[in-house]
């Protein structure tokens, strides 16, 4: 095989994995063929490693890997596996949006402060098309959904422990002559907030628009905010949600949802969380939310269990429950009368004033 | 690419020959590891290592360290790792005292005590500092940042650009260059994302439990007084109860610490009564103990 071919070989194969979602860039392209270059390329082994090492960055990555590998080195093409249609509403603005001050009337993005505040505390279930439309443009615009832990990090302050380092520093500077002490604190840093927003049938009036406020909450702090959805299976879906144009973040996380509108599992799926992600440290200390109606099919003791085990390892457990609000609601559902003994906060969540809440309750965890 | 320089000790001829050096340091890696290893150590690249707690991820930096006869340096991530406890810092007391006692020798030439203040000496080398002095062509250090998903974002993106270019700037000093990049073991729990940036610097290797077979080799390396029974029995034990859904699945060290309890209670074989009193040398959760101790402890040596 000569240089040559090798290259258009691996660059071909590059594209493959693309194609199967693995982030095959051309600098990791690159590598792989600095990699071929050490090893034999006539060794499928070698070349299977190569690859591998150099094109993966993720668990996730590696069976794609394998079926690529398989595909594309038998002659086959890979299968790419195209996800359902998106059934979110996205519901587009009406009129095209027009510059500063251009107010036609008609225009659903532009409502009135008394129409704002009635529209805040309206639970969503029961808007009309445009005004989800101007609650989704509100939540937009919701930009402080982060919390706040004291960091081992040191910062100069005026008040505090005595800085040795820097006092002793400055005393260097001015040639060992004392002219003041320093003083340091500590610092706060993000604490990371988890949103565990529950996609199944029941849920379906108010899945849109809590999705919508864990956007808000990844774009306020992208670094330390993790969103998984919930239905029948757990898919985490952060990395769809950092897009920053809200409908184009809720397509992409429609579309990586495959299990909108089915039942719940919840226990099951809190279970899946903690095994895969929160026991290694993501809910350790984080404050983590369920956004569900504790609609739980089938026995609640292992969701009882999940409970108890997340409450240990959270700083905070919060759970906002739509129906909260509604005059009379009494906490009956299997599943919520098993979660709540381990719910610090139990909030309500179907309007955006109740959403604005719920920030507020994240904020001051 | 391929380098011109001349063949320093690090050089093998390919993950086999690795692969043969790291077992003679008791370290059994499979094809994957080794070709990992071979390829880290030719293309300079940092090893980016993944995989669940016990897999045996920073037993490989060490062994490495011993398979080139190289120092090994390590760096603990912790969340509030900064510059100054990874790179290096002054010491300021010193500092002082030499400045006291330069008073007290009556010296005035301030330019000469001040270039003298910020001399080497004065420079307290932390683990990455330390890592690019010592690396020499022949013998490169061994950097092992241990956990880095315990550290903060920033410190990560920090140790992207020390891990791009393998200099370091000291204001007062200038620029440190080492004379080749140490060999770099990044491992991560995946407690967190690392991102894409710092993966894409380096080779990622995700390390799986070890096969039957190879967790009894490495046992049996480890542990030469233990019988072959018991240590098929363990291994197979081990085996079965990764596959219970545990709260924290046993590793190869809770394999080979189990291994170590049964041999000091004098065991030849693996049976229901040693193995319940010996539980704790490999679950380290009530509730997995109490989930394997309903299934019956029996069911975990079933043909083994």
């Amino acid at each position: 095989m000569a240089p040559r071919d090798v290259v258009e070989t691996l660059t071909g194969f590059a594209r493959t994995l693309r194609a199967a979602g693995v982030g095959a860039d051309p600098e990791r392209v690159q590598a792989m063929i600095g990699a071929v270059g050490h090893l034999d390329v006539l060794d499928a082994r070698d070349v299977y490693w190569a690859g591998r090492l150099t094109m993966c960055a993720d668990p996730a990555d590696l069976p794609r890997y394998d079926r690529c590998f398989a595909a594309y080195f038998s002659g086959d093409t890979a299968t790419v596996r195209r996800t359902a249609p998106p059934p979110v509403t996205v519901v587009r603005h009406a009129a095209t949006p027009g510059t500063a001050g251009d107010d036609r009337p008609g225009d659903v993005s532009v409502a009135t402060a008394s129409e704002i505040e009635v529209l805040r505390l309206r639970d969503v279930a029961r808007l009309s098309p445009a005004e989800r439309a101007e609650v989704h443009r509100l939540l937009a615009l919701l930009d402080d959904v982060t919390a706040q832990r004291r960091s081992r990090r040191f910062t100069a302050r005026h008040r505090g422990r005595l800085d040795a380092h820097r006092t002793v520093r400055s005393i260097l500077r001015r040639g060992g002559e004392i002219s003041g002490l320093h003083y340091r604190a500590h610092r706060t840093r993000p604490r990371r907030v988890v949103l565990i927003v529950d996609v199944s049938g029941s849920m379906s009036p108010y899945a849109d628009v809590l999705l919508r406020f864990a956007h808000a909450a990844v774009r306020s702090a992208p670094r330390s905010t993790e969103v998984f959805s919930a239905g029948t299976r757990l898919t985490r879906v952060t990395r769809e949600l950092r897009h920053r144009e809200p409908d184009a973040a809720m397509t992409a996380v429609s579309a990586a949802i495959p299990d909108w509108s089915g039942g719940t599992r919840l226990g099951e799926e809190l279970k899946e969380f903690l095994d895969r992600f929160g026991q290694r440290g993501m809910a350790r200390g984080a404050i983590v939310v369920i956004a569900s109606d504790g609609w739980e099919r089938g026995d609640t003791t292992l969701l009882g269990h999940q409970m108890e085990r997340l409450h240990r390892l959270a700083h905070r457990v919060v759970w906002s429950n739509p129906h909260k609000a509604q005059p009379g609601y009494e906490p009956l559902t299997g599943g919520m009368l098993a979660a709540l003994p381990y719910v610090d906060d139990f909030v309500a969540g179907h309007s955006l004033a109740a959403l604005e809440e719920l920030a507020g309750v994240i904020g001051n965890a | 690419m391929p380098h011109t320089t001349s063949i320093p000790t690090s050089d093998f001829a390919s993950p086999q020959a690795l692969s043969e050096a790291l077992e003679k340091h008791a370290y059994l890696s499979d094809e994957g590891l080794a070709t990992a290893c071979f390829l880290g150590l030719r293309m300079r690249r940092p090893l980016f290592l993944e995989g669940e707690a016990g897999v045996g991820k920073t037993e490989l930096a060490k062994t490495l360290a011993a398979v080139l006869d190289v120092p090994l340096i390590r760096l603990q991530c912790y969340e509030g790792l900064d510059a100054a406890q990874a790179l290096y810092d002054w010491d300021f007391p010193r500092q002082l005292l030499h400045l006291r006692a330069a008073e007290a020798a009556g010296v005035t030439d301030v330019e000469r005590l001040e270039s003298e203040l910020y001399d080497r000496r004065f420079l307290v080398s932390r683990p990455l500092l330390q890592a690019l002095e010592t690396s020499t062509e022949e013998r490169p250090a061994v950097l092992l940042v241990d956990e880095i998903d315990r550290a903060d974002d920033e410190f990560e993106a920090f140790l992207l650009e020390v891990l791009s270019d393998f200099t370091i700037s000291v204001p007062e000093l200038g620029t440190i260059r080492a004379e080749r990049p140490p060999v770099v073991v990044v491992t991560s729990n995946r407690t967190r994302e690392v991102h894409d940036a710092l993966k894409r610097r380096c080779l990622y290797h995700w390390l799986e439990h070890p096969a039957f077979d190879r967790e009894v080799a490495i046992i049996r390396r480890r542990m030469p007084d233990a019988t072959e029974s018991l240590v098929r029995q363990v291994a197979g034990a081990a085996g079965r109860l990764r596959k219970l859904d545990l709260l924290k699945a046993p590793g190869i060290a809770e394999s080979l610490d189990w291994t170590e309890a049964l041999v000091a209670l004098g065991a030849r074989d693996l049976d229901p009564d040693i193995a319940a009193v010996t539980l704790g040398a490999v679950l380290k959760y009530r509730e997995d103990t109490e989930r394997v101790v309903a299934g019956g402890i029996g069911a975990l040596f079933n043909g083994a």
